[in-house]
């Protein structure tokens, strides 16, 4: 007897401290749409990765201004990679059909951190091979070193065999159509994790 | 009567044909590349009835073809040559984006979507220690035409 009163006291404990919980979120959700719930890392205000210059594959030098009122997916690999990058990649296509026409406003862009193999021409071949819209930026060694170190991109040569990979960062920053860095997506986070943060930095006044 | 016979021995010479094929590989296939690209990966699924090594693979298309891993290290991704893999009787090894892969490093042309591209592996009994090996005929999904196998494709399987 005793231990049934205890049992449904606790019920009804958990079940206020179930509904108080659900009327904060629920404040939190219409108060507050500032803050808006991302799948990804919010990094709004972050001190680094503010803008960037470098080269598209047609010799126009390009900056982060170039693409205000779109947001901005910026990824930084190389083409040689077989496996991350093309995986990489092959969700940013899938993330714009998710958005589907506010995919329209999404710009992806692809840095290489192998200049020396990934010419103008061969990313551009890459590019296209994914979805034309998607535009590849290259630097000479120093502007991608400078460049990866303002965005806390690691990267760095390994030898195999007669020639080298790369062991690189492999997440995906996000800039809002103001321009302003606010989101970084991991690799094991799925496609409608990144539609999902980009629709919201797409709506947000 | 005699074409019983006849059936009856087809299906023991192919039982006898599977049971020499001791690895299986499944929706084999090679990611796509640009012209100039000189790297791509090649996956499949392989299960095998004893326990046997993978220890190398060799292909035509590639002056160097080695076994690698890509691991994920605190968002750095790494990828690094193995030497070899073990393959347990009734459980799949996937090499798969994200784990493991066959790395066709300086290629010898583009590889288009539909090619087929030839791959010898090379396995080790792990108890008697001798060698064999097996080919894979491996069709390539078009760079940017997806993560895996191309839809169509049956003939990722080896006889």
């Amino acid at each position: 007897m005793a231990f049934q009163r205890r049992a449904s006291a606790r019920a009804l404990w958990l079940a206020l401290l179930l509904v108080s919980m659900s009327t904060l979120s629920g404040c939190k959700h219409t108060d507050d749409p500032v803050v808006p719930a991302f799948k990804g890392l919010d990094i709004t205000g972050v001190n680094y990765g503010q803008d960037f210059r470098l080269t598209d594959v047609d010799g126009r030098e390009r900056t982060l201004a170039d693409f205000k009122g779109q947001a901005v997916m910026l990824y930084f690999g190389f083409v040689q990679c077989p496996d991350v990058c093309p995986t990489a990649l092959a969700r940013a296509v899938e993330t714009r059909r998710l958005l589907g026409a506010a995919g329209a406003r999404l710009q992806v862009i692809f840095v290489t951190l192998d200049p020396e193999r990934d010419t103008a021409a061969i990313l551009k071949e890459y590019m296209a091979a994914f979805d034309p819209s998607f535009i590849a930026l290259h630097g000479d060694a120093q502007r991608t070193r400078e460049t990866a170190d303002h965005f806390k991109v690691y990267y760095k040569k390994v030898p195999t065999g007669q020639s080298y990979t790369m062991d690189h960062s492999a997440v995906s920053y996000v800039f809002d159509p103001a321009g302003r860095l606010r989101v970084v997506l991991r690799h094991e986070q799925t496609a409608q994790d990144y539609a999902h943060d980009i629709a919201l930095l797409l709506k947000a006044p | 009567m005699k074409l019983n016979h006849m059936a009856l021995s087809m299906c023991l010479l192919a039982c006898a044909c599977m049971a020499q094929a001791q690895v299986t590989v499944k929706d084999a296939w090679v990611r796509g590349t640009v012209p100039q690209q000189k790297s791509s990966g090649a996956f499949m699924q392989l299960t095998s009835g004893k326990d046997v090594r993978l220890l190398a693979a060799t292909s035509p298309v590639a002056n160097v073809v080695e076994l690698h891993e890509m691991v994920m290290d605190q968002d750095v991704m790494k990828m690094r040559q193995i030497p070899g893999l073990d393959l347990v009787p009734g459980r799949v090894l996937e090499l798969k984006p994200g784990g493991y892969h066959v790395m066709l490093i300086d290629l010898k042309g583009q590889l288009k979507g539909g090619d087929l591209v030839p791959i010898t592996l090379t396995f080790e009994d792990s108890k008697t220690k001798t060698r064999f090996t097996q080919d894979v005929s491996a069709p390539v999904t078009a760079l940017g035409a997806g993560n895996g196998p191309a839809p169509a494709g049956h003939m990722g399987h080896k006889p």
